[in-house]
């Protein structure tokens, strides 16, 4: 299916998301579109996609002008959209999901659904098994059943935003795979990232936004990464290789061994689900970076919420800065000095509802009635040292990811003893994300402790101390940076070789 | 799927607190002027549209059953105001009225819809009557003080078992405050046909009147206690200072709209939402007191007269903003005095002012809703 868009435009209030958009994506080919964060990418395809409505501009498929002005409109005219978390019901099984949102003509009986999952699973080579239910399902595999149920309910465009964060590598070769095929069958499909490999190495052509505008039309694939990244940022260029950007970067001085353990674990024993840490031994010392990897969902979370209070274990010590914390609450932890960057920030992280300036004022404890200046003014400061998009009173459901992200870190107190992220550059562009590593590691210079788990492997290597690898509820030790290369880490991550990484008792971070 | 309900109802409450700080914020980035006229504008044609509606409504259902709108509005809006006697009045609805609809702009800021507002009513009257039942010979200023003590003592407990349900029993505020109201009712039962009856002969009517000494103090002729309006506009100056300008009020509207976000940010979610809920509960005692001693002067079984479920409808207007209050529950006031004459004048049920006040609520919903599209 074919795709015109012409002058599309939307508004948030003074911020022009989309302004005169005007792209053409043929069919049966994949497209990349690239853009640094606030580009405008999201707000385009909510707006192809039905979520968001257009306030000019207009959108043909195969020639055919269409309004677009609901999800169940835009699938019905034949586009879908999968987004980053997958829109779908936990409490149901991946069956009742493919189920329960498709026109009565595509599946007529909860047998005939079964038939055309299992069908559409074989041809794209996916596993998802019917009967689980979704809350188990890995997001890679949500991702896949979110795939079927869009091609079930007939659609011929496929939107995928940002669909290789947080899946693992195995998925991501599986997805490729799946939207080549899909794509050779006449699909259109729009790849939404600011990866710039996976552009290269998937798409067809490649249309680059910068600041709600198109700077690159449909050029074919390859591109000059240089290229690509200017367009990108402007002329002010940064380099693709993160650790080369900075001026002046901070230094990765070595850790001096005497520093004391923040966070001390004994014979630790977690369980949650289906998932058992066990006999977990530990010392996490202060001006340390520990870097956790793993496929999704082994273990890592576990870790890192039983060290952020959330999570009380059944068995053994936690000990913070040498006091016996075992199963304190979160407040007491946070109250210790331990801060906690969820991934999801709207969910966990902040007051979507509410401003940066909200966000000082609560977090200002001196006195009783609020002092609206100060907050204002140190809302100012937050945005000028984290160059977040925004006034002190725009609320921060209206950021995008990336600045939500840096909101999260500008409103972390001036000292803490341990930080631990979920993620912490999810969904940012590589100068953002270089930018926040090294506020970061200018925090492990001052003496911080910090624990983050990411699904990049460049991330885990480039920024860790020590790194530990969790394989399905096991755990390695900590390994030194120096000890890892990309494709042991990678070997690791996917158990190859795990048991000698493993040893019951280390203290080395 | 109740609680699927109450989830909705509760994600609809956020959503509607979150477009209207959108609206007003994003407003003003343009400059503080822009966005005052802005927010003045949508506030007004709101009002407009809820207005129009309502008075629409209302004059359809009066046409259909034959009456003079034009004689019923003439009522409803002007006779509260055409004697001293009927302004009284008016001053003495809005009195509990305010007390109540300040009392849940902090739950609904702490995102509980405290339905069991109508039981702390009760438990405020009952526990009003303890001291003036037990300590007849103290002197009636310290009775009063006493009787508003422990009145916002028995509102607060009785909202102190709804937040602790909620707490540590994962019972929706709204089952247990449905729950509650009947048990509270079933305790002012219980001692006006039990424990507090009349010598001989138990009745409806209530306990024993008190002794006159002890009612409220009156304006001469009329049955307005100034102590009244004074107490329920310095309670609302209260809950306005502490929601809109502290911290504490802060941190409450962050427990509302995300939980997890505020505990995370330091802010101690369950004790905001007891704290809330227990000063909403201890406003509506203070309530039950005033209807003892000012308006009934015993215990009767319909204590609270169903003023709480009035002052969630007027609370469905303000949302957390308790400056509204004020208007809005005048406004009420005025509607509900005015139709008391309806049925020696126009020989109608004086329930038109609720079908009034109800499609009010249900058009200014409306218009938000579709404002915000």
């Amino acid at each position: 299916m074919q795709i015109h868009i012409h002058n599309l435009t939307k508004t948030f209030g003074p911020l022009r998301a989309n302004d005169a958009i005007s792209l053409e994506f043929a069919a049966g080919q994949i497209h990349g579109v690239l853009g640094e964060n606030g580009a405008g990418k999201s707000t385009l395809m909510k707006l192809l996609s039905g979520f968001l409505r257009r306030d000019a501009g207009e959108v043909r498929l195969d020639g055919r002008p269409v309004r677009l002005a609901s999800p169940a409109e835009a699938l019905r005219a034949g586009v879908g959209m999968i987004h980053q978390d997958p829109l779908d019901v936990p409490a149901f099984t991946a069956l009742e999901n493919f189920y329960c949102a498709s026109p009565r003509a595509a599946m007529p009986s909860l047998s005939a659904a079964r038939r055309m999952l299992s069908e559409l699973a074989e041809r794209l080579e996916f596993t998802v098994a019917p009967d689980s239910p979704v809350s188990g399902l890995t997001m890679g595999q949500r991702q896949q059943l979110e795939i079927m149920r869009l091609l079930a309910c007939g659609a011929r465009v496929l939107i995928l935003d940002e669909p290789t964060t947080g899946i693992t590598a195995a998925q991501a070769v599986a997805l490729f795979a799946a939207l080549r095929r899909l794509a050779a069958e006449g699909k259109t499909v729009l790849f939404v990232s600011h990866k710039l490999d996976e552009v290269a190495a998937l798409c067809q052509t490649v249309s680059v936004l910068r600041a709600g505008r198109v700077v690159g039309t449909q050029m074919p694939v390859p591109q000059p990464h240089e290229r690509l990244l200017t367009m990108m940022f402007g002329q002010a260029q940064p380099e693709p290789d993160a650790g080369a950007v900075s001026t002046t970067p901070v230094e990765q001085t070595p850790v001096p061994a005497e520093q004391p353990p923040v966070w001390q674990l004994a014979d630790i024993t977690l369980r949650q689900g289906a998932l058992t840490l066990s006999n977990l031994t530990l010392e996490i010392r202060a001006g340390t970076v520990l870097g956790l990897a793993g496929l999704e969902g082994s273990g890592q979370q576990l870790l890192l919420r039983l060290l952020a209070g959330q999570l009380r274990p059944p068995v053994g010590q936690l000990r913070l800065n040498g006091v016996d914390m075992t199963g304190a609450s979160m407040p007491a932890m946070r109250e210790a000095g331990v801060h906690f960057l969820p991934a999801d920030r709207l969910a966990e992280g902040l007051v979507g509802a509410f401003s940066l300036t909200d966000h000082a004022a609560l977090l200002n404890r001196s006195r009783f009635l609020l002092d609206r200046r100060t907050a204002v003014a140190e809302a100012r400061t937050a945005i000028a040292d984290y160059d977040i998009r925004a006034t002190p009173d725009t609320p921060i459901e209206a950021l995008s990811g990336g600045n939500q992200q840096r909101a999260l870190l500008a409103l972390l107190p001036e000292w803490c003893a341990g930080l631990l992220m979920e993620q912490p550059t999810r969904g940012l562009d590589v100068t953002s994300a270089h930018a926040v590593w090294q506020r970061l590691l200018a925090r492990r210079n001052a003496g911080t402790a910090l624990v983050f788990a990411s699904a990049e492997l460049d991330e885990l290597l480039e920024y860790s101390d020590y790194i530990i690898v969790f394989f399905a509820g096991r755990v390695s030790r900590p390994l030194a940076r120096s000890e890892l290369n990309e494709t042991r880490l990678a070997e690791l991550i996917g158990g190859i070789g795990f048991e000698n990484a493993r040893s019951s008792r280390t203290d080395a971070a | 799927m109740p609680g699927q309900a109450e989830q909705t109802q509760h994600n609809e409450a956020q959503l509607e607190r979150q477009a209207w700080g959108t609206e007003d914020r994003m407003a003003e980035s343009a400059g503080p002027g822009a966005a005052r006229l802005r927010g003045l504008k949508s506030g007004v044609l709101t009002a407009l549209v809820a207005l129009a509606g309502a008075f629409l409504f209302t004059t359809l259902v009066l046409l259909v059953t034959d009456v003079s709108p034009l004689a019923a509005f003439q009522l409803i809006l002007f006779d509260a105001f055409s004697t001293p006697i009927k302004r009284a009045d008016m001053i003495m609805l809005a009195a509990p009225l305010l007390l109540c609809a300040a009392g849940l702009t902090l739950t609904f800021s702490v995102g509980l819809y405290n339905l069991g507002i109508e039981g702390q009513i009760v438990l405020g009257a009952v526990f009003a009557m303890i001291p003036l039942r037990l300590l007849p010979d103290l002197s009636p200023l310290l009775l009063w003080f006493l009787a508003f003590g422990a009145g916002a003592l028995g509102g607060a407990l009785w909202a102190l078992i709804a937040a602790l349900l909620k707490l540590y029993g994962q019972v929706s505020e709204i089952f247990a405050g449905l729950g509650l109201n009947f048990l509270a009712t079933g305790i002012a039962l219980y001692l006006v046909f039990g424990p507090w009856k009349r010598p001989g002969v138990a009745s409806m009517s209530g306990t024993e009147p008190l002794p006159e000494a002890l009612w409220l103090p009156t304006l001469e002729g009329l049955r307005l206690a100034p102590a009244a309006p004074i107490i329920a506009l310095l309670a609302l100056l209260l809950v306005w200072i502490v929601l809109d300008h502290s911290r504490w009020g802060l941190s409450v509207r962050a427990t509302g709209l995300n939980p997890a976000a505020a505990t995370r940010l330091g802010v101690p979610a369950g004790r905001r939402l007891m704290e809330a809920l227990c000063g909403c509960g201890a406003l509506a005692g203070i309530v039950g007191a005033l209807q003892v001693l000012a308006v009934f002067h015993s215990l009767v079984p319909n204590i609270s007269s169903g003023l709480g479920l009035l002052a969630l409808l007027i609370v469905l207007l303000v949302q957390w903003r308790p400056a509204w209050v004020l208007p809005v529950v005048l406004i009420f006031a005025i509607f509900s005095r005015g139709s008391f004459s309806l049925p020696l004048r126009l020989s109608i049920d004086s329930s038109i002012s609720g079908v009034l006040q109800g499609a009010l609520v249900l058009f200014a919903l409306l218009a938000r809703g579709l404002l915000r599209r």
